[in-house]
């Protein structure tokens, strides 16, 4: 027992698992729509995209750097394989392909930007998003793609079922794609020896290159991983609102780091854990539901966004007093 | 960029590159390049179009436009040079114009007297400068004392300001001041607009501050090193509260002005620049890692963006092509920037190995 206190007293994951599972109990009592199966399914798939972008941006942050273009990443890829789809009839693979080869290659020149010409990370990906997305505004002029073709935009169920009530459950498409971003990103970060590296660039780039790991190939791949994973997200949420708008999703940057560091992903690098992450992208998503089926304005769910950023990054700050890790700057 | 190569050894030389380093105007960071950067962007427009751009309608527009972004980039420079970050400036000023809007608009009777007229508008700059203050200083209590990136607490503290501004007015706009109020947006005394005139008060005291007093030097001081400035007996927690009290109140100058220029308030304006005040900063020679960074870059980087927003604008492009240019020519900037520092510490690399097998080595050095 008194071992279990102690991890919780250093585990963000386990002070999350408790808050979420207080949380939970809390909407139980409050309303009983909370604890049902559709709920919860609902609750999960409402989250999809952010967990998918949340993914690429945690392997970034274990990295040491940030990315905060990702979101117009996402515009620009998600834009440009609807532009293939509807307008210039190019096939599924093709379209879905040119769409995640876009995400890529802006990530990628992020990297170089980053690793070649030695910008810091926050300032390249502050005006790379700037561009990116200005640019997309620019040739688009703004212009909303509403006639996806039918095999991007219907609705992919796997499993069906309904209950005795009558709810139906269905396992559907973003679903599946979020469990694959999850797993992917976990056996790449825990089971090989490039996620080690990236755990050792971002706890010392110097004795990581010391000890013979290709930081520029490194910076390559994360940044790169990141675009994919953005691209992703970008033709995920286009399939789940059936439309391509340029700016629907810029301006979700922060809240998706919000949700990785709730998780425990330092800023500087070097910590953080893919359970973690997805249990802070659990708790955010429980606090929007339960807000919801009690009936409180969606306008006063940032506040408490703003609030649990505040109380957890403080609790953990506190707690890590001793190294200080937390105070140094970005790098 | 931090310079790091090897001082010459005789102490005095020392102290004077140390000197010239807190006062931020290392290798690369001086504003010349910027200012030749703008000359010729003048001179493109200029040439481009010799009947419509260099007028003084083009100047005194610019002089219009420039102070509100002006004002929220030194509010991010502050706590950029102590090696922090407040994403929460937007959030504060378009709160604090709201509170402000808030007061003129439920308080004057359309037909009141001028003095009842000018008195609510006193209460209504006391209130926002109050708001300012508090929200400034609370901020600033949390950097300071609860071990958290500034980049987290300030992430937090603009979404709960944000929050309760949406949650109160539901994102509505309140509009339609006195014109004694909006004056303040459009007056032109000699020439001059009235927000240009109070942007660079403004901009010379928190120039002065930041380098001719010891908050300035601490602010610096705390960017390079939390814990070494903490040692040699700076009161880092005030300093820190000092920081973000003072970019708080520098949102309320961006407010009024904001306010007075569109004669309305939403929690919705400017949201747009938020990231852009940082790459202002940057352009402007500021330290993304803290520690230096002077006024005097900023304002130049922000002459540059302003020429090359109304050039495009008068070109005929609009909003989305300047801010990709804006980003781009960061970009180039920093690049240039990064190869001349390389460039340089090579240079001077070869320089000392060079001196120093001249000069009688002590025994120290030979190994």
């Amino acid at each position: 027992m008194p071992e279990a206190i102690r991890a919780l007293k250093y585990s963000t994951e386990a002070w999350l698992a408790l808050a979420i599972l207080v949380l939970a109990v809390v909407w139980t009592i409050a309303t009983p729509h909370f604890l049902t199966v559709p709920n919860l399914i609902d609750l999960v798939e409402s989250y999809t995209v952010t967990a998918v972008l949340a993914m690429g941006l945690f392997v970034v942050l274990v990295s040491g750097g940030i990315d905060i273009s990702f979101a117009a990443t996402a515009s620009v890829a998600q834009y440009i394989a609807a532009l293939a789809a509807a307008r210039w009839g190019w096939p599924p693979a093709a379209a879905l392909g040119i769409g995640l080869a876009v995400g890529v290659l802006l990530g990628l020149i992020n990297a170089v930007l980053i690793h070649g010409v030695k910008i810091t990370s926050i300032i390249v990906t502050i005006a790379t998003m700037s561009v990116y997305f200005a640019l997309l505004m620019y040739f688009t002029g703004g212009k909303s793609i509403y006639d996806l073709p039918d095999w991007w935009s219907k609705r992919v169920t796997f499993y069906r079922t309904e209950t005795a009530g009558g709810d139906i459950i269905r396992i559907t498409l973003p679903l599946l794609v979020m469990v694959a971003a999850v797993v992917g990103t976990w056996a790449l970060m825990n089971k090989t020896a490039v996620g080690r590296q990236v755990y050792a660039m971002g706890g010392n780039p110097e004795a990581a290159r010391r000890v013979g790991i290709g930081i520029g190939r490194l910076h390559l791949f994360v940044y790169g991983f990141m675009g994919f994973m953005a691209a992703v997200a970008g033709l995920l949420q286009a399939h789940r609102v059936g439309e391509s708008v340029p700016n629907a999703m810029v301006g979700s940057e922060l809240n998706v780091v919000a949700a990785a560091v709730l998780g425990g992903a330092s800023l500087t690098g070097g910590i953080g854990s893919v359970g973690g992450v997805i249990l802070g992208i659990l708790m955010l998503a429980i606090i929007q539901n339960g807000l919801n089926l009690i009936g409180v304005s969606p306008y006063f769910f940032q506040i408490v966004i703003g609030l649990v950023i505040l109380v957890s990054t403080s609790a953990t700050g506190l707690s890590n007093r001793p190294s200080r890790r937390s105070r140094r700057a970005l790098a | 960029m931090i310079d790091t190569r090897p001082a010459p050894s005789p102490l005095a030389a020392q102290l004077d590159h140390l000197t010239r380093l807190l006062r931020g105007n290392g290798d690369g960071q001086s504003p010349v390049g910027l200012a030749a950067l703008c000359v010729g962007l003048v001179g493109l427009f200029s040439v481009l179009m010799p009947d419509r751009f260099p007028t003084l309608g083009t100047a005194q527009s610019m002089m219009f436009q420039l102070p509100e972004l002006g004002l929220l980039a030194l509010a991010m420079v502050i706590p950029l040079i102590s090696s922090g970050l407040n994403l929460a400036i937007i959030a504060t000023a378009n709160q604090s114009a709201l509170l402000m809007a808030f007061i003129m608009t439920k308080a004057i009777a359309p037909g009141s007297e001028p003095a009842i007229v000018a008195l609510w508008i006193a209460v209504a700059l006391a209130a926002g400068f109050v708001h300012c203050l508090v929200v400034g200083l609370a901020t600033g209590w949390l950097v300071a004392n609860m071990g958290v990136h500034p980049i987290l607490v300030t992430l937090g503290t603009m979404s709960i300001i944000d929050g309760v501004s949406i949650y109160l007015t539901r994102g509505l706009v309140i509009a339609g001041f006195p014109d004694a109020f909006q004056a303040i947006g459009n007056a032109v005394i000699l020439g001059l607009p009235l927000p240009f005139l109070i942007f660079v008060a403004v901009a010379a005291l928190v120039a002065v501050i930041l380098s001719r007093t010891p908050f300035g030097i601490s602010v610096a001081m705390i960017g390079s090193n939390l814990e070494a400035t903490r040692y040699s007996g700076v009161d880092t927690k005030r300093v820190l509260i000092g920081v973000y009290t003072m970019s708080s109140v520098l949102c309320f100058v961006a407010a009024v002005l904001m306010m007075a220029r569109f004669n309305s308030a939403s929690a919705g304006y400017a949201q747009s620049y938020l990231l852009v005040t940082i790459l202002a900063a940057v352009l402007g020679g500021v330290d993304p890692n803290g520690g230096f960074g002077r006024v005097s870059g900023l304002v130049m980087a922000l002459i540059v963006l302003q020429v090359i927003s109304s050039g495009l604008n008068q070109l005929g492009a609009n909003q989305h092509l300047t801010l990709a240019i804006w980003g781009l020519t960061l970009i180039g900037v920093m690049a240039i920037r990064s190869i001349a520092t390389a460039l340089a510490q090579r240079r001077s690399a070869r320089g000392t190995s060079l001196s120093v097998s001249k000069s009688n080595p002590t025994p120290q050095e030979k190994t």
